[in-house]
């Protein structure tokens, strides 16, 4: 909250992901949501609540760091610093003392398939605040000046990050699992193709990008459905009708088993693993999605935790999700141990893997993860801009309105004979890849 | 979970619904054996969160003992009486439970977040563990190489990190403050069972707790929950709460971390400062002001010089805390571009300063800065967290529910004055620590690079290590 908010790392981009990913599990018979379609055409989800006088907006372009040009990594990056930094008459001084001056907040993110935005007003601001992000979307100024200091904050950045070990095996992660493909690059851009973006680079992201058929928008708080109308068209009524997509082909990750390991000096070593996913859409996701539960992602209950960090104190942070792309699909984890012990650590993920693989979850496991998952559904109701930001990945995933209602029921019907055949199909033992920063010691 | 800011202490403001006169209008309850209770409800969702907060912290611990109050914040997550090691957390997530636990220097705390429905059995869960500990050998030599492993984590690897538990360590010159949270190394390796349960029959008891529920509840049915599970805990001796009060800062102080997985320096200031409870704490409302205008965001005043105008630094900012049972600090931080010197840097922060000391702040700042932490109040009615953890916070540095739910109006009183005269009181170099993060010095060859792990600035006023 001290921390000038300038610079989304690769824990940001992340975070979008994953909210993708829980959204697509996200489910609530707690809200209502209904469409709301402008005069001009705009769509918008809506949950509306009068309880306080304030308003969440989340919206969204396909369009991430995937979409950046070779070269210009960090294209998507440093487009989402800067359009805040100067708009339509406004330089970027007088564009952030508006905002600032009525409380409005516009944020924006970027992931690998993903560009999003984020606001939040007062009720009483909402004229304001709607015309803000057209002016943001559609009149960027992209100031020398602005660009070239943001330009320098996200150097800094990445420079910052490359002596950051968990950087440094995310990194190596995606370098491998993509080469040669657009999600192999560094979402947040590297010294050199920071530096070579331009002027019109920026321009042309906006104009291929940012388009009525490639936008999602949800909407959470105190506003009527009329109100909200004319408000959709103040901010996303400018934009082109269409899109000018770079293509992403599809493409499985090369993950072919073994350790890397990158030296460096620090007493810990973290390691990312991972090996081939299940695409958001796949008839097994909910199945995956449990198996994943019990392996690493359930808290202080997974599999992972309990043997790594309960019975051997080898870790204090171990886990491991689902990260269903667009036109790829991961299972990742991650887990930290001093580097005389590291070796330790990756022999259990792989044992559990294995064990896994073979046995799939026992009875209790499932029904155990079935209550969690189940009973702590609406816990993701709990506040304006959470719901907001489900609204929009329900929608990238293509879900449906009346996923929110159904998604309960999607995980209770998933049956042990799932789990355990998805165990067996998805989980390869010899395809997990360790990517390791460090000095861990036999490795 | 980390509070310390400005809308920790903060609560929703005048602009509410007219039905609502109050900000979070929580109810109060205390039980026979002491333990309070505070209610805040929030219907936007068929959730709980039910909380309870212990009044110690790292700053309570024996000499020797450094993360004693977090190492057994750990440990409460093994068996008690009638529970076996693990199964609370099983049984919290059985109910779709989301739980966690936090330790500060003034307060350790542990929730769980559920629909509604389950708040019965968390209480019941969670009163068993206030009073029934059980732990065996096993479990601490297990959990104390996690914690290890957490320093390692989070301070070992981060050379910020490193270098603010130094600069912390120099800020205090008599209080439990410069202390980690998460503890020394070499003092961690060697917290045993027994030190462990000492602090838990010490410290842990409902005359000592302040219980928070938040959500879709009802004040009287809390209660009621309130006196059937916590109601029979019986209360403890509590010892004499140790005050330590510090001695004038006199000198300045310079805190230099070199490390070779810097790439860029980066310039960091702490200024002993006043908190709520401070002997000068009628600066702590004028203070939260000052660090929203000098350097919050990037339409600040350090931003807008150091940043935009002046072209020296990649980002400049500030921040302080009221919210502590002792003294507290303002902080400065400044990222140098490559080129800039650190010297040129510093002298730059100076003169903004020094600016700011003689010719006073903006009045229209002030103005816009007051504006902008009591609309921060109004979104924070939007959750059932923030307006809790506001209150127990607030709870357990000694202050009172009326002193959140009064905040926006006292921030509303500060004047330009009050402001100026703040920073006259704190922005004094005698009483600061200047921090410098740096790449390792070149040993005759040529520097190893130019920027850092990027100083982070909440490291500094981290106010809490997170269980899990």
């Amino acid at each position: 909250m001290t921390v000038l908010p300038r610079i989304a790392g690769p824990a940001a981009a992340l975070a979008v992901a994953a909210l993708a990913l829980f959204a697509a599990s996200a489910a609530s018979a707690t809200v209502e949501v209904r469409e709301v379609v402008s005069k001009s055409g705009i769509a918008a989800w809506l949950v509306e609540d009068h309880s306080n006088p304030v308003l969440s907006v989340s919206f969204g372009f396909r369009a991430g760091g995937s979409r950046d040009p070779a070269g210009k990594e960090g294209l998507a990056e440093l487009t989402s610093v800067l359009l805040d930094e100067g708009a339509g008459g406004m330089n970027a001084l007088t564009f952030q003392k508006k905002l600032e001056r009525l409380s409005i907040r516009l944020e924006f993110e970027v992931g690998r398939d993903q560009f999003r935005g984020t606001l939040r007003t007062l009720s009483r601001n909402r004229d304001t605040a709607f015309e803000t992000i057209g002016l943001a979307l559609t009149q960027p100024r992209f100031d020398a000046d602005a660009v070239e200091r943001m330009r320098g904050s996200l150097l800094s950045s990445f420079l910052g990050k490359t002596r950051q070990p968990r950087y440094l095996a995310r990194r190596a992660f995606w370098s491998s699992a993509y080469p040669g493909h657009p999600y192999g690059r560094p979402v947040s851009g590297t010294e050199k193709s920071l530096g070579a973006i331009v002027r019109a680079d920026l321009q042309r992201f906006v104009a291929d990008n940012f388009a009525r058929d490639n936008l999602f928008i949800g909407v959470v708080g105190d506003v009527t459905p009329a109100q909200l109308s004319a408000l959709l068209d103040k901010a996303f009524g400018g934009l082109p009708p269409k899109q000018n997509p770079r293509p992403v082909p599809a493409a499985a990750p090369k993950l072919q088993g073994g350790i890397v390991v990158e030296r460096f000096d620090a007493p810990q070593s973290v390691a990312v693993f991972g090996q081939p996913g299940l695409p958001r859409r796949h008839p097994d996701y909910y199945a995956a999605y449990i198996l994943n539960h019990i392996m690493g992602g359930g808290g202080f209950t997974s599999r992972l935790y309990r043997e790594i960090r309960e019975k051997r104190g080898l870790a204090y942070s171990v886990y491991s999700y689902l990260w269903p792309l667009r036109r790829s699909a991961l299972m990742l984890g991650g887990v930290a141990t001093q580097n005389a012990r590291v070796a330790e650590s990756v022999k259990i993920v792989r044992a559990e893997w294995a064990h896994m693989a073979r046995e799939g979850p026992t009875a209790e496991e499932l029904a155990a993860a079935k209550k969690y998952l189940t009973g702590s559904y609406p816990l993701r109701f709990s506040s304006s801009s959470r719901i907001a930001d489900m609204l929009v990945g329900v929608q990238f995933e293509g879900l449906g309105r009346g996923y929110f209602a159904k998604r309960n029921g999607y995980i209770e019907k998933v049956t042990l004979a799932d789990v355990r055949r998805v165990a067996r199909s998805l989980l390869k033992p010899d395809r997990l890849t360790f990517f390791i920063v460090g000095k861990p010691a036999g490795l | 979970m980390l509070i310390g800011g400005a809308i920790a202490a903060g609560a929703p403001a005048e602009a509410g619904k007219p039905s609502r006169e109050g900000l979070f209008n929580a109810e109060t309850f205390t039980l026979k054996n002491g333990l309070r209770g505070v209610v805040v409800v929030n219907r936007r969702a068929p959730v709980a969160l039910h909380m309870l907060w212990y009044k110690v912290g790292a700053m309570d611990e024996p000499a020797g003992k450094s993360g004693i109050a977090h190492f057994l914040e750990h440990l409460l997550f093994k068996g008690t009486k009638t529970l076996k090691s693990g199964e609370f957390s099983k049984i919290v997530a059985a109910n779709g439970g989301q739980e966690n636990a936090f330790t500060s220097w003034d307060y350790t705390g542990y929730y769980q977040f559920v629909a509604k429905d389950r708040l019965a059995r968390m209480m019941k869960l969670e009163a068993d563990r206030m009073a029934n500990l059980v732990l065996s050998e096993d479990d601490v030599v297990q959990e104390r190489r996690v914690i290890l492993e957490e320093r390692r984590s989070r301070i070992e690897g981060r050379p910020s990190s490193i270098l603010w538990e130094q600069a912390r360590r120099a800020l205090y010159l008599n209080h439990g403050y410069g202390r980690p949270i998460i503890g020394w190394m070499h003092e961690m390796e060697r917290l045993s069972r027994q030190d462990a349960l000492d602090f838990y029959k010490r410290y842990y008891g409902p005359n000592n707790a302040v219980l928070v529920v938040a959500g879709d509840v009802d004040a009287a049915e809390v209660h009621r929950l309130a006196k059937k599970y916590y109601g029979p805990v019986p209360r403890v001796e509590l010892p004499p709460r140790r005050k330590l009060a510090e001695p004038p800062q006199r000198a300045e102080r310079r805190v230099i971390y070199r490390d070779r997985r810097v790439r860029r320096p980066s310039f960091s200031r702490m200024y002993y400062a006043p908190g709520y409870n401070s002997p000068a704490a009628q600066h702590a409302y004028a203070l939260q002001v000052l660090a929203r205008l000098l350097g919050s965001s990037s339409t600040s005043l350090l931003y807008q010089n150091l940043v935009v105008r002046r072209k020296l630094a990649t980002t400049a900012g500030s921040g302080y805390s009221a919210t502590r049972r002792g003294p507290s600090s303002f902080y400065l931080h400044a990222l140098p571009k490559p080129g800039v010197s650190m010297d040129r840097l510093e002298k730059a922060v100076d003169a903004e300063l020094a600016k700011i000391l003689k010719n006073g702040v903006p009045e229209e700042e002030v103005e816009a800065a007051k504006q902008q932490l009591r609309d921060m109040a109004i979104f924070a009615r939007d959750n059932a967290r923030t307006g809790a953890n506001a209150i127990a916070s607030s709870l357990m540095i000694g202050r009172t529910v009326a002193d959140v739910e009064e905040w926006p109006a006292r921030i509303g009183a500060v004047t330009v004055d009050r402001v100026n005269a703040a920073a006259r009181h704190v922005l004094q170099r005698r009483k600061s620590v200047t921090a410098l993060l740096l790449p390792e010095q070149p040993t005759g060859g040529k520097p190893t690079g130019g920027k850092p792990a990027g100083v982070n600035p909440a490291g500094g006023k981290k106010a809490e290590v997170q269980k899990r």
